[in-house]
């Protein structure tokens, strides 16, 4: 298969190391580079011995949040005689994200080795892949690689002679962003709306089915087997202190050559910008950029001679988040790229609280009236003021993710605002405006 | 009250369904059902009443309770889309690069607004939120293929290869 970009002689090939190979996603392809050796070292230790090794690679979760991965396996009960179960979130929905596609696409079973991993851990016996329903051709090659795992022994019962058994199946989502949290999964996959549920108790102590439940994002199970075979401590050596290894970065926007391109924790984001991506289009300058998905606070120009891991983006007051990293160029209109913002979380919002459900709708209204040229000299502190009530007072993240960026927009960028409004002129109001 | 079992789905669709009902835990059929309403809707082409009142029915759960599911998820279609349905993408990334120009374009070459149907229900349109293209926007989507990088005249080309397509068909 094609690659979707042409690789940077820059990167650092952990994950991806198999994209280019010719019929990559085929276990014959797996087995001939290292496929499922980390499963056979896996079955010789002890739950212990595997959760330290997790925690020596630093590995942090690639969905968002990056919680230490380690950390989030010890959670989970092992001595109970409830059934536990290992649930990858390949809900893949973040703007400005588009790994985990290419992950399921190009090494399947690389996904399946490192929920194998997880499983024995836990003493799970089942596990599903939770797919967004937009991927739906990943379905087919992520199946047709399951039942390759099962014809060679890798699923299913007596794994290796270890005596133990894992089921592993795919279950495709239905449209909805919001299910990418991890309790709002959950609901999903019990066939449900996908509302977020009250935590604790967290996921890893009632789940799915009311079962202890291991959450993981796509690319953070992706990353288990490379830690088991090259071992946890020189994973970690590829990032920088706390923040383990590489990760795919999406990155979109004004550049010349955007694409996802695995690099390591702390690699320079000017860099990524110029060296990587081959500079922005037409020697325009850069206005910022969002480091890690649409939910993450944009940097200034300025700001972006940085590191890229979770803890320098938390120093700069952002997120590293998904990888999504989105370039913006001088001729970009904030105005737009923030009323565009919250129309998606205004959309995305499941309705379930009422401050992210009303505020989203309002700062989604007054966005749209400002962007369309209707804008008021009190607006500017309105929007501002409606994302600080709505943050932090929602059920869940959905909301944080939807003030943050608004917060970030009016901070660092307010002389736009006052300049877009003092060249507005103002035109009919659309339909939907019409009925406030 | 339900109705009788009216609804038959073809061979593998219903291979399918009989497989996602055993890989829940026992007594978690509805697991199947989200599942089971986007593949059935493949097949049909939309959530119609009567397929609410079947899949209640396997499921094990209240028409109501389907119904209700199927409000939260927006791939889900309560009423008939075009046989392609064309789904531009306007969300930050492709907005950047012309995906708000390119929603535009696919509006004004059909004929027909957001969620709307042409009139020889060849063509439905819809302006999406991020569907995972995002390094290589702008991109669409026509019922689950995807495009990349499309720019106007690509997606006018795409559109003229369906409608001859569909004319060869005819005279055939």
């Amino acid at each position: 298969m094609p690659l979707y970009n042409e690789p940077s002689p820059l990167e650092v090939k952990v994950i991806s190391q198999r994209f280019s190979l010719a019929h990559s996603a085929n276990i014959e392809t797996y087995l001939a580079t290292d496929g499922y050796v980390a499963i056979k070292k896996a079955l010789q230790m002890t739950p212990e011995q595997i959760i330290d090794e997790m925690k020596a690679s630093n590995l942090r979760g690639r969905g968002g949040a990056g919680f230490p991965t380690g950390m989030k396996w010890s959670f989970v009960p092992r001595n109970t005689d409830k059934p536990r179960y290992i649930i990858c979130n390949s809900d893949e929905s973040e703007p400005g994200t588009c790994k985990d596609r290419l992950l399921m696409e190009y090494d399947p079973h690389q996904l399946i080795e490192g929920m194998m991993i997880a499983g024995w851990t836990v003493g799970s016996n089942k596990g599903y892949i939770f797919i967004r329903g937009e991927y739906r051709y990943l379905i087919d090659i992520v199946d047709k690689a399951i039942a390759e795992a099962y014809a060679e022994g890798y699923l299913g019962e007596n794994i290796l002679g270890s005596g133990w058994s894992f089921d592993l199946y795919t279950h495709t989502g239905a449209g909805a962003y919001e299910c990418g949290e991890e309790s709002a999964l959950l609901e999903s996959i019990e066939g449900k709306r996908g509302i977020p549920r009250l935590k604790p108790p967290f996921p890893a102590v009632v789940g799915a089915w009311q079962s202890p439940t291991l959450l993981n994002n796509c690319e953070t199970f992706a990353t288990v087997p490379a830690i088991f075979r090259m071992g946890g401590a020189q994973y970690a050596e590829l990032g920088t202190p706390k923040n383990g290894g590489t990760r795919l970065f999406c990155i979109s926007g004004h550049v010349n050559k955007p694409g996802v391109y695995e690099l390591p924790l702390g690699f320079n984001l000017l860099r990524m910008i110029n060296e990587v991506c081959g500079g922005i289009p037409n020697g325009k300058k850069l206005k910022g950029v969002i480091p890690g998905g649409s939910s993450s606070p944009v940097l200034k120009a300025e700001e972006c001679d940085t590191p890229m891991d979770f803890d320098s983006m938390a120093k700069l007051k952002s997120m590293a988040g998904s990888g999504g990293v989105v370039i913006l160029d001088e001729t970009t209109n904030i105005v737009q790229l923030a009323m565009r913002t919250m129309k998606f979380y205004q959309h995305e919002s499941c309705g379930w609280c009422i401050p992210c459900r009303e505020g989203t709708t309002w700062l989604r209204k007054i966005l749209t009236r400002f962007y369309e040229g209707g804008g008021r000299q009190e607006d500017i502190v309105l929007i501002d003021d409606l994302a600080k009530s709505m943050f932090g007072r929602t059920f869940c993240a959905l909301g944080d993710a939807a003030a943050m960026p608004t917060m970030a927009f009016i901070d660092k960028f307010r002389g736009e605002f006052e300049t877009y409004l003092k060249a507005s002129q103002p035109t009919e109001p659309s339909p939907e405006l019409a009925i406030i | 009250m339900w109705t009788d079992n009216t609804m038959t789905f073809s061979p593998a669709l219903e291979e399918k369904f009989a497989r996602l009902l055993t890989i829940y835990p026992k007594g978690r059929q509805r697991s199947a059902l989200v599942p089971m309403l986007l593949y059935a809707q493949d097949e049909i082409g939309h959530v119609s009443n009567e397929l609410i009142e079947e899949l209640a029915r396997r499921v094990g759960v209240q028409p109501m309770q389907v119904d209700e599911v199927i409000g939260y998820y927006s791939m889900l279609h309560r009423k008939p889309l075009g046989k392609y349905h064309i789904q531009v993408c306007t969300n930050i990334c492709c907005m950047l690069v012309g995906g708000q120009e390119l929603y535009d374009h696919a509006s004004a070459a059909l004929g027909i607004g957001n969620k709307q149907v042409t009139p020889d229900g060849l063509f439905s349109l819809e302006e999406v939120e991020c569907m995972g293209a995002c390094s290589w926007a702008p991109a669409i989507q026509i019922n689950y293929d995807f495009h990349h990088h499309v720019t106007p005249e690509r997606l006018d080309q795409l559109i003229a290869d369906v409608r001859a397509a569909q004319g060869g068909k005819q005279t055939q």
